[in-house]
Parts: C-alpha cells; sequence; structure tokens
C-alpha cells in the first residue's frame, strides 16, 4: 500500500509539473493564477497522500495551512486585478 | 477486511490521479480563460476528494478520518468561491477569450438560451 500511495504522489506532483507550463506560456495574468491554484488543490492532494505514506498525523496541518494560503493567494490576486476594472465598485 | 479496505484505497486514488490528469490536461489545451477555469476547477476538486475518500480506510482514528473531510470541505467552498472570483475579474479584464467573452456576455445579458 506505501509503494501505491508513493507511485500515486509522484504521478500527482508529475501533474503539477505540467501545469506549470501554463504558467510559462500565460497568456494572462487568470491563466497563471489558475496554475497557482492547480498547485494548491494538487498540493494539498499530495499533503495527505505523504501523510498517509509516513504515518505522520501533522500533514493533515500542513495541508489545511496550505488550502488557506491557496485560497487568500487568490484572492489577493483578484483585489488587485479589480481594482482598476469598471466593473467592481465595491472593491475600491 | 483488509484486503477490502485496500482496494477502496488503490481504486479511489487512482480514480483521483485521472481527474488530476484530466484537469490538468484540460489547464493546458483548452482554448480559452474560462474553459481553462471550468476544466480545472470542477476536475481537481472531485480528484482531491477522490483521493480523500481513498485515504479514509487508512486514516486509522474517526478524528483523523473527520479531518481529512473537513480539508476536503475548506477546499470545495474554496474552490467554488474563488473560481467565480478569478472568472469574474478575466471578463472585467476582457480577457476571456473570444468566444467564452462573448457567449458569457451574452448570456448575462439575454439570459441562458432556449
Amino acid at each position: 500500500m506505501t509503494e501505491f500511495m508513493t507511485a500515486a504522489l509522484g504521478f500527482i506532483l508529475a501533474m503539477l509539473g505540467l501545469g506549470l507550463i501554463r504558467v510559462l506560456r500565460g497568456p494572462d495574468d487568470a491563466d497563471r493564477m489558475m496554475a497557482a491554484q492547480l498547485i494548491g488543490t494538487g498540493g494539498i492532494a499530495a499533503l495527505l497522500l505523504l501523510g498517509g505514506v509516513t504515518g505522520v498525523p501533522a500533514t493533515v496541518d500542513v495541508a489545511l495551512t496550505l488550502a488557506l494560503l491557496a485560497t487568500f493567494a487568490s484572492i489577493a490576486f483578484v483585489k488587485k486585478d479589480g481594482a482598476n476594472a469598471p466593473e467592481s465598485p465595491e472593491s475600491r | 477486511m483488509s484486503l477490502a479496505l485496500d482496494i477502496v484505497t488503490i481504486t479511489a486514488v487512482s480514480a483521483g490521479a485521472f481527474f488530476f490528469l484530466a484537469g490538468t490536461v484540460g489547464l493546458l489545451r483548452f482554448p480559452d480563460t474560462l474553459t481553462r477555469l471550468h476544466a480545472l476547477t470542477k476536475a481537481d476538486n472531485v480528484g482531491l476528494g477522490l483521493v480523500v475518500l481513498g485515504l479514509l480506510p487508512q486514516a486509522g482514528s474517526l478524528r483523523g478520518g473527520f479531518k481529512l473531510i473537513c480539508v476536503w470541505l475548506l477546499v470545495l467552498a474554496a474552490g467554488a468561491t474563488v473560481s467565480q472570483l478569478i472568472a469574474r475579474a478575466a471578463l472585467a479584464s476582457g480577457a476571456g477569450g473570444k468566444r467564452g467573452h462573448s457567449t458569457v456576455r451574452a448570456a448575462r445579458h439575454d439570459g441562458p438560451p432556449t
């Protein structure tokens, strides 16, 4: 079971690495932010699998923190982006 | 019993990994911003949910399993909110791509197509 979970962990990490291609190519800032969100979600899955492999319960706490950080990163992006957008007067 | 639990783990984690693959391929291959957002935010949350489902039999304690589910629920709520926010930002900056931009604008002004 440990071997299988390690393999799944490696596969998900490879998917995150492929997602970085979208950060490189863009073309828009929102696309790059989506790749960051992919890394957030996939990183949480990888951390939970790592917790299953190693049996260290603290990895679940790390995954929770990563979930919060990924969310706040996206919200910060939207607030920055919406500051000069005409359609969102509530952001001023 | 242990074998059955292991089979549940292998099946669910494999399906979750497949959904992560689908999300990444969608993010790389789809033509404009809104379709990429569509592929990413749905497939990834399902993938994470299946990984959590697969890890539940290995959790050991009820509290550990409950915590895993809480992580997934937090990611679900956050992912749904953030995807709406990113879509709004992409639309406002006019970066939705030609096709996605026009169809979503039309849907917003005229209601859903009948």
